[in-house]
């Protein structure tokens, strides 16, 4: 406690100390693996995926559908053998949304966004820092989680299954990770547009659950029109490998998906410039 | 160096600062000095760029903070908000901070000691007592061995030996040549800790000067004078720089004068005293005496607006 330790500073703060982005993400990252909370949730939307992944898989080993099943509530949008082993993604997806808002609006609710941006005063750096460090995680963990629940699933079914190597299968297993990652920095921009846990958490809720199904009473031009450009179900174009003709191209569901993203995340960073902190 | 011209920031119709300007100069601790509300808290987040200006600016070193390409050695700041997420260590708050300039750990551990966290820097900042919090919050504003530390309230919360390791710290950073630059709400905190004033009420600038300057000007001694002949010596002391004031009969408080001119004058006249004494004021009297009549210049309207009705 004196203010000797002051006196030599030069040998501690380097003499090149500036803000670069790639420090920015290293910051970012040091946040995300030093709160506990983010640990648990990446965890729980592993065992989330491949648990139930696992589980319709075993459902559907026992009782083969007959045509026309209506897919049970919350689980895969088809009880074929892609569709059950990525049966978990529907209820992964509120995990890592959840776990995106929480990296950001936790940030406004503690005052840490403060800190934060008076570190990093350009402030861009700052959001994006945070969806690199949680996209990355989120691909680095459930790439691995998707694969190797889409071959377990695959051996739960037996002679029912499907390979890896069959048409479209590895796009749409690898697609799922990628959609459960880009619902995380969906998340994280919505948490930065709205600044509250809350409120963003039910935005993105409704924008992945609840408008699908609101669309689908509209008149049907235009929910025709209207529901393969949502974000939930230009993921479900490129997570299946059945032609349906309510659904995108994968390239095309690829596209829309990145558009919203791109989207939510630019108006995020616009807004994070302009208002006070 | 913090430079501030024409500040002003509005928050709806709620003018917070009012076209401040004014210069933080190094080698000195400033003290930035106000009643609660009068815009020091909103003034230093407009100098780190956290909220933007209605009009004016604010530089630091001769540029905006954003521009600096290393701002936490530009400036180290305590805000008065809590500013770290309750759910991290101590460590990893700094650490992460740390990081945004590639500081290491090295530095990170010698804020902690310089602050006396060692032994709960591994601890959850969700669990500090309001002196730990600040106490980390001083930490992270010395991060970056800053030329400019600005601290938003220090002493709260602190006990008396942290209050005086604040002041001599302060004092210590200023003597090294930097700039310090340090709010409260308490003129008797800031007569101890500072050498120059800037002192706003209701957003405005109120006095910019140093601390003996501002106590000469704000400290008018007051003479108590008690006598049976009370109504002819006022008549006898009124004058263009003198007020004279009397709470019960017989009594006056007379500023303007000295002691010996009252006598002396009271002497010529023939008139008896009974009482002949100097009331100093205090400094903590002398900033509300000055803040106040802030507060009365921009309570006006409303005022007239009762006296109408
Ligand atoms: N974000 C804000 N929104 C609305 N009003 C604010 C905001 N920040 C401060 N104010 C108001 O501006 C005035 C100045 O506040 P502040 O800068 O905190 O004063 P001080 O730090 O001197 O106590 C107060 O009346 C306060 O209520
Ligand atoms: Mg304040």
């Amino acid at each position: 406690m004196s203010t000797d330790t002051l006196r030599r500073p030069t040998a501690t703060v380097p003499a090149d100390a500036k803000v670069t982005f790639a420090r920015v993400v290293r910051a970012e990252w040091i946040k995300f693996r030093s709160l506990r909370s983010s640990v648990i949730m990446v965890i729980a939307t592993v065992v989330l995926l491949a648990g139930l992944g696992l589980a319709f898989s075993a459902v559907l080993a026992d009782n083969p559908p007959e045509a026309g099943t209506p897919a049970p509530p919350g689980g895969p949008s088809s009880l074929d053998p892609l569709g059950a082993s990525l049966g978990g993604v529907n209820l992964a997806q509120l995990l890592i949304g959840t776990l995106g808002v929480l990296l950001v609006a936790g940030e406004y609710a503690t005052g840490m966004i403060r800190s934060s941006l008076a570190a990093v005063p350009r402030r861009w750096p700052v959001l994006v820092g945070k969806i690199v460090v949680l996209a990355g995680v989120s691909l680095a963990v459930l790439v691995p989680t998707a694969l190797l629940t889409f071959l377990g699933a695959q051996g739960v079914l037996g002679d029912e299954g499907i390979s890896l190597g069959d048409d479209g299968v590895l796009r749409a297993v690898l697609g799922a990770a990628f959609y459960l990652a880009g619902v995380g920095v969906l998340g994280m921009a919505v948490g930065a547009l709205l600044r509250n846990t809350a409120g963003a958490i039910t935005t993105v809720v409704a924008l992945l659950l609840v408008v699908p199904g609101v669309v689908s009473l509209l008149p049907e031009r235009v929910s025709d029109a209207v529901s393969p450009y949502l974000p939930s179900n230009a993921g479900e174009a490129f997570m299946s490998i059945s032609s349906n003709p309510d659904l995108l191209s994968p390239g095309a569901g690829l596209a829309v998906f990145v558009g919203w993203l791109v989207a939510v995340v630019g108006a995020a960073v616009v807004r994070l410039k302009r208002r006070d902190a | 160096m913090i430079d501030v011209t024409n500040l002003s920031k509005r928050y709806g119709d709620k003018v917070a600062v009012d076209d401040l300007t004014f210069q933080v100069k190094p080698g000195v601790v400033t003290g930035f000095l106000g009643p609660n509300g009068a815009g020091k808290s909103t003034t230093m987040r407009m100098v780190l760029g956290l909220d933007t200006p209605t009009s004016g600016s604010v530089t630091v070193g001769g540029r905006r903070y954003a521009d600096h390409p290393a701002p936490l050695r530009e400036v180290g700041a305590l805000l008065e908000a809590k500013a770290v997420h309750t759910g991290r260590t101590a460590r990893d708050h700094l650490l992460a901070m740390a990081a945004t300039h590639g500081i290491g750990r090295r530095r990170v551990d010698e804020v902690i000691d310089l602050v006396g966290l060692r032994e709960v820097a591994g601890k959850r900042a969700g669990g500090f007592s309001l002196g730990m919090g600040q106490r980390l919050g001083i930490a992270a504003a010395l991060l970056g061995d800053p030329k400019v530390v600005m601290l938003d309230e220090p002493v709260n919360g602190l006990d008396p030996d942290g209050i005086r390791w604040i002041r001599d710290l302060l004092k210590g950073l200023a003597a090294e040549g930097r700039t310090v630059f340090v709010s409260s709400h308490l003129m008797s905190e800031m007569a101890q800790t500072a050498e120059h004033l800037i002192v706003v009420g209701k957003g405005r600038l109120i006095a910019d000067v140093s601390v003996a300057e501002f106590v000469a000007r704000a400290a008018h001694d007051t003479v108590r004078v008690r006598s049976p002949q009370a109504t002819r010596l006022r008549d006898l002391l009124v004058g263009p720089d003198v007020t004279v004031t009397g709470g019960e009969p017989g009594l006056l408080e007379v500023t303007g004068l000295t002691r010996e001119q009252i006598g002396d004058r009271a002497a010529t006249a023939g008139l008896t005293l009974h009482e002949l004494s100097t009331q100093q004021t205090s400094l903590e009297e002398a900033f509300m005496t000055l803040t106040r009549d802030a507060v009365e210049y921009t309570a006006e309207p409303t005022a007239a607006g009762r006296t109408a009705r």
